[in-house]
């Protein structure tokens, strides 16, 4: 049964630049000098180092471990040396400092014992959920985010599709391509897994027209509990909203999550990942790069997480005059590198170097509208900068600039050239700064208003006034207890009416 | 390695800039204007070159006085744009003083007083064409006479003289009416559009002559249209509504009230709805929002070339329809994907 697909609004037909990468073989990335792991690679907390220095660890090791629920720990990714713990520049235009543990590999590579998961099938989702978190899985499609979060999300809500995004849209980028040619066998495996932890009924596997190889090596080893479909190369329908749009015709409501409509999305990296965590217990250690534009040999290497970009970009062929501009990701989305010391995390997709050109001038708007009609989730990207310049915080957000992915769509088509997505980024982060100032300022009265009532009481039961309140206040809050414990219990009878005897 | 300054994403460009639409704007309007020079004489061409010529200069000096970047943003072609459609809008013989007036309220008054590209309300080129109307209106009403009815149209010697020594008695070719003007008077004299359509000034379907170059801005039109310059909505509204309105006024009593083909093709219909109406400055941007404006302004030109004081209602409906522009973009928002349903 073919799946009707839905069209999403706007978006671009670019010119892809596969070809340069898409059919060669992965190469393994050598053992580099030293290993450099960012405790923070995902979304949510940064991990918490376990080791000490000159502490020996071997690979697949944990070296940090979660530091709360949104958060996944980290493992070392060869064996070696702890030499370092502290801050390194990790490329982040926000932070370009942060904390790292440093090794220095031994050269041996030696596996930490791990132990696998055997019959997934009869295990609790929860328990697979734990599995995952433990080997330090974050999404691996670019945003990481802890993949345990959306599985734990999966088993609360009903899930109704699972959908593996295999589409990879922007221009350049191959390595999920070339994972699913090398790995299918672990992508599908993987998505199995992934259905059976978020109890999906249907699970969807997606990729790109012009991925026909990929398509075909899943095509062999799909059966009838997974669909695997084609969509139509546009950007940006990769993005979770665009694809969710085109395979179901749903649209995620603005401001919320894909749960909210029972999907949940997951990159077939992370389903690889998933099935090497599951089936073998290895934690997540490396990753495929693609490396390409203007370098010398482009291809899709194996990265051990912590290797060095600069360390990837010599083994392509990176011709060091120092004229290139180098982009973290895809030209579309990508961040620019200004330094090439940083190391390769969950996140990181593809290197493209491409000519620094100098950014042609910034003119005026002219409402000629042309990035009202590209733009995937229909805002209204003029007006959306008109309000973003001129800081008027509220208006931008009733044009819903929190809906904006920053696919830079707009910005591409901008007869103009400017720089819309640049706008939009600095819009949020001055909203989001002012939010926080603004709960600060909440907290302070709050505790502010608490510690004047306190004040008041015990003013007025030292003399003696309130004698008898004081009574009805513990009883008071005896019962709101066990009102709550009531609660509780009922809300637990409800998930899981087979272990109601229990209590 | 150097710190370089952070670029933002995304790291590719389409190509495109406001250069390259306005230059293709300027080339469609070449076959309406080369048909305009063939039926009415080279003072068209004339004085395309004296008002593109007088906008550029005068927008060197604003952006000059402004402390703009002035090559930088001459470049962008606007004013050589604005420049042509003020040329297409007042008769050929116009001394060239007035073309300057025009040409200073347009650029000076209208465009660089709100801030220069961009930041206009209104449409410059009918904000400076109103304004000669306003001040001149003898002269904004002399329009060639209709091809045939002399021997032929003004010639270049004419044309140059007419145009840079103005004040000599000008020769009976230019005491002419258009058609939508003609028709007019007559109507309020009472005459039958049956009758009125007999004189030499109509052609098969609008105004002899006129009707072809409307034909050519059509032409030019659709080829920008094509290009993806303009969008469809605007145009198509304009039209669908002139067209909607003056058929059902002409269905009701065809002796007062002329076709809808007498509307399309007579006066500056088709220049207005493809080259005016769509100036994105000046116009609504949302998709909705610019089906409402189109159609605001093909109603709003028929009600002036009807009942109000002017023959043609292109450059005041546009106008009109610029004032309304930012109250039908705030009411229009279209729906954003995952936005619950009322927004649609």
């Amino acid at each position: 049964m073919m799946r009707a697909l839905h069209a999403f609004p706007g978006g671009l037909h670019l010119e892809t630049h596969k070809e340069k990468t898409c059919a060669e073989s992965s190469l393994l990335q050598p053992l580099p000098e030293r290993i450099v792991l960012p405790l923070q690679q995902h979304i949510g907390l940064p991990a918490e180092p376990i080791v000490g220095m000159g502490e020996r660890v071997r690979k697949g090791q944990m070296i940090a471990r979660a530091s709360g629920y949104v958060s996944v720990p980290v493992h070392a990714s060869t064996s070696g040396t702890i030499v370092d713990i502290g801050l390194h520049p990790v490329g982040n235009p926000a932070t370009p400092d942060a904390r790292c543990i440093v090794i220095e590999p031994d050269g041996r590579d030696e596996w930490f014992e791990i132990q696998p998961v055997h019959e997934y099938a009869s295990v609790d989702p929860r328990e697979l959920q734990a599995v995952i978190r433990d080997c330090g899985i974050a999404g691996l499609g670019g945003a990481g985010f802890p993949t345990h979060v959306k599985l734990n999300e999966g088993v609360e809500n009903a899930v109704d599709t699972l959908i593996i995004n295999g589409v990879e849209c922007e221009p350049y980028i191959t390595c999920d391509d070339r994972l699913i040619q090398e790995k299918a066998t672990y992508v599908v495996a993987g998505a199995r897994m992934i259905a059976h932890a978020v109890q999906a009924k249907h699970c969807v596997i997606a990729v790109e027209e012009d991925m026909p190889q990929s398509f075909a090596a899943l095509e062999k080893l799909v059966e009838d509990d997974i669909e695997l479909v084609k969509v139509p190369t546009r950007y940006p329908a990769g993005g979770e909203k665009q694809l969710i749009k085109m395979l179901t015709g749903f649209e995620v409501p603005s401001g919320g999550l894909s749960i909210h409509i029972g999907i949940v999305v997951h990159n077939v990296a992370t389903a690889a990942a998933v099935y090497r965590a599951v089936t073998r217990g290895e934690p997540q250690v490396s990753r495929y790069v693609t490396v390409t534009g203007d370098v010398d040999r482009p291809r899709n290497l194996q990265v051990l997480l912590g290797t060095p970009i600069h360390d990837c970009l010599r083994t392509c062929g990176f011709r060091e005059d120092g004229e290139a501009r180098i982009i973290l990701g895809g030209p579309m989305m990508g961040t620019h590198l200004r330094r090439l010391d940083i190391p390769v995390i969950k996140t990181t997709n593809c290197v493209l170097v491409q000519p620094a050109r100098e950014p042609a001038a910034e003119l005026p708007c002219i409402r000629c509208g042309d990035c009202v009609d590209v733009c995937p989730i229909k805002l209204l990207p003029q007006q959306l900068y008109w309000h973003a310049r001129s800081d008027d915080q509220d208006e931008a957000q009733r044009y819903h600039l929190f809906d904006c992915i920053e696919c830079g769509c707009c910005a591409y088509v901008c007869p103009s050239h400017i720089p819309l997505v640049q706008y939009y980024r600095h819009a949020k982060s001055r909203i989001a700064a002012a939010e926080r100032q603004r709960q600060g300022a909440d907290h302070a009265r709050t505790r502010f208003l608490a510690r004047n009532a306190r004040l008041d009481r015990q003013e007025r039961s030292r003399n003696g006034a309130l004698p008898a309140a004081a009574g009805a206040d513990i009883a008071e809050k005896r019962a709101y207890i066990s009102d709550a414990v009531e609660r509780v219990r009922d809300r637990r009878l409800q998930r899981d009416p087979n272990q109601g005897g229990d209590d | 390695m150097t710190e370089a300054a952070f670029i933002s994403s995304p790291h590719r460009h389409g190509g495109a800039t406001i250069t390259a639409v306005m230059l293709r704007v300027a080339l469609a309007l070449l076959p309406g204007i080369l048909l305009y020079a063939w039926y009415f004489g080279i003072g068209i061409l004339i004085q395309c070159v004296l008002a593109a010529c007088f906008a550029l200069a005068l927008e060197a000096l604003l952006l000059k006085l402004r402390g703009r970047p002035v090559g930088l943003f001459l470049r962008d072609g606007s004013a050589v744009v604005t420049g042509l459609l003020l040329a297409l809008c007042i008769p050929p013989t116009t001394p060239w003083w007035m073309v300057l007036t025009g040409i200073i309220f347009a650029i000076a008054a209208a465009k660089h007083a709100f801030g220069g590209i961009g930041y206009n309300p209104f449409n410059p080129a009918m904000a400076g064409f109103v304004f000669v109307l306003l001040c001149f209106p003898r002269e904004m009403n002399s329009w060639p006479a209709a091809p045939g009815t002399l021997e032929t149209g003004l010639g270049l010697g004419d044309s140059l003289r007419a145009i840079f020594l103005p004040g000599r008695e000008m020769v009976d070719a230019t005491s002419g009416a258009t058609a939508l003007g003609y028709m007019k008077s007559r109507l309020g004299l009472m005459g039958m559009i049956s009758e009125i359509r007999a004189d030499p000034v109509f052609g098969t379907f609008g105004g002899r002559g006129w009707e072809w170059i409307s034909a050519g801005f059509l032409a030019g039109g659709i080829a920008l249209l094509v290009m993806g310059i303009v969008k469809w909505h605007i145009p198509a509204a304009m039209l669908i509504a002139l067209t909607t309105v003056s058929t059902g006024f002409h269905l009701y009593d065809a002796d007062v009230y002329a076709s809808p083909i007498f509307h399309l093709f007579g006066g500056a219909t088709m220049l207005g709805a493809f080259f005016v109406a769509t100036d994105p400055v000046s116009a609504s941007t949302t998709p909705r929002g610019r089906l409402i404006y189109g159609a605001l302004i093909g109603t709003l030109t028929y009600v002036i070339r009807v009942w109000g004081a002017y023959p043609d209602g292109i450059a005041f409906a546009v106008l009109l329809g610029n004032a309304a522009a930012p109250l039908i973009d705030h009411h229009t928002r279209p729906r954003v994907l995952g936005e619950s349903g009322s927004g649609a």
